[in-house]
């Protein structure tokens, strides 16, 4: 085990200071008060349909996963991280997770349309 | 000779150990395969709430319909507290960074400060979910429950679907702040007689045009062998389909976990700050390690916030 510790990871030069770190904090405040927002007022305009859902809830979902992009590579500094550990994390995710997605969801529809027939 | 010895060099270089060919080092590494799994967990259940919330579309409840309360402020105030314990997450996250940050510079003072304020930002979330739980398993409104288990809102029949609380029904007056009387069935359908323009309401969204709502001789039928539902449990909940109280309690409480074993790990690695472990150990990657969980823990509730709350 004291190994292990023996290695620490190389440090990777990020930027200097704490200034970064509370830009990011800003702009995921800003995000999610946005969010907030948009769900207590619900404007018309953005109640159209599209993709099988409103333009609200397909807004809601681009500013979680901007949100969730900040998050991982900036807090968890996977962006400064080398290429190869990058596509090691994030690949799996991004292949798993909306086929999964897109799977469910278009049994969840089938299953709602058969129920109505 | 002279080549083959090089080549021997050479490879033991490289096979020989302590090289890291991601440039992280093995503990860091495995907390992100570990996290890597752990998204696919919550995805897994996410996705799975997904699928039933298309399939019992009508039955589903609208989330600003039930997650209604703020602390010391009355009336109704959707999303209000959940933006405010998704803030308190974010910020928990910031003073965690700051604690790597000054582990990095050996800063032992200023990792104690900023890991401190991340436990007790971690605590106050904790809470926060208790009293939304609290809130939640006791309910607001109540609703019926008819003969085959289905949950339907009173609302008048002229009203824009309106939700109208057991209380009211019974009683003709607006329910108090705080009140958890409960109600007998016998009175809510005797009451429900009485009141002609009542007429019940499916929880879901609808059609274009609203909710799915009975005419009145159809809610008086269907009131036949109903009876009334106040607050959320496993078997039934007055918010609406079974299921959306089965998946709150699950997701919110598999997170809820996870941000709980994160506070217990930050605890942890507090201790070892302040005996010194890290200092004489040379580096602080320990709080780098943790604070990859911890930072987890808040991505998790980003989706959380916008799969439950939002859409």
């Amino acid at each position: 085990m004291a190994n292990n510790n023996a290695y620490p990871s190389e440090h990777h030069e990020g930027p200097e200071g704490t200034k970064w770190i509370w830009k990011v904090f800003w702009i995921l405040l800003i995000v999610t008060s946005v969010e907030v927002a948009l769900g207590i007022i619900k404007p018309e305009v953005l109640m159209g349909h599209v993709l099988g859902t409103s333009v609200l809830n397909i807004i809601f979902i681009v500013l979680t996963l901007a949100k969730a992009y900040y998050i991982v590579s900036e807090f968890m500094h996977l962006g400064h991280e080398r290429k190869n550990f990058i596509w090691t994390i994030t690949l799996p995710i991004v292949i798993l997770i909306p086929y999964l997605t897109f799977i469910l969801l278009t049994e969840g529809g089938y299953m709602n349309a058969m129920s109505q027939m | 000779m002279a080549n083959g010895a090089a080549l021997e060099q050479n490879t033991t270089a490289i096979w020989g150990g302590g090289r890291q060919p991601f440039g992280v080092s093995y503990g860091k590494m495995m907390m992100w395969f570990f996290l890597l799994s752990d998204a696919l967990t919550f995805s897994g259940f996410l996705t799975a709430m997904g699928l039933y919330r298309f399939k019992y579309e009508t039955t589903w409840p609208v989330a600003e319909n039930v997650f209604t309360h703020f602390p010391l402020l009355h009336g109704e105030h959707p999303l209000l507290f959940v933006a405010l314990m998704t803030f308190i997450l974010i910020l928990s996250s910031v003073t965690m960074v700051l604690a790597v940050n000054a582990g990095h510079k050996m800063n032992t003072k200023a990792v104690v400060l900023w890991l401190g304020l991340t436990i007790v930002g971690g605590f106050t979330f904790l809470g926060s979910q208790a009293w939304e739980w609290y809130h939640f398993i006791n309910g607001d409104k109540g609703a019926v429950m008819l003969e085959d288990r289905t949950v339907m809102y009173v609302t008048p029949i002229d009203g824009n679907g309106e939700i109208i609380s057991i209380y009211e029904l019974i009683t003709g007056q607006e329910k108090p702040h705080g009140d958890h009387t409960e109600f007998k069935t016998a009175d809510m359908i005797a009451a429900f007689g009485i009141n002609d323009n009542m007429t019940l309401r499916m929880p879901g969204k609808g059609t274009e045009e609203g909710a799915i709502t009975l005419s009145r001789e159809e809610a008086m039928a269907a009131m036949k062998g109903a009876r009334v539902l106040q607050g959320a449990g496993m078997k039934a909940n007055e918010y609406g389909n079974t299921l959306f109280a089965n998946f709150f309690f699950f997701v919110t409480g598999f997170h809820g976990t996870h941000v709980f074993s994160g506070v217990v790990l930050n605890i942890i690695i507090f201790i070892n700050v302040l005996m010194g472990t890290y200092e004489r150990r040379g580096h602080y990657e320990m709080v780098e390690k943790v604070g990859l969980y911890w930072h987890f823990v808040d991505l998790v509730w980003v989706f959380v916030f916008t799969f439950f709350y939002l859409v």
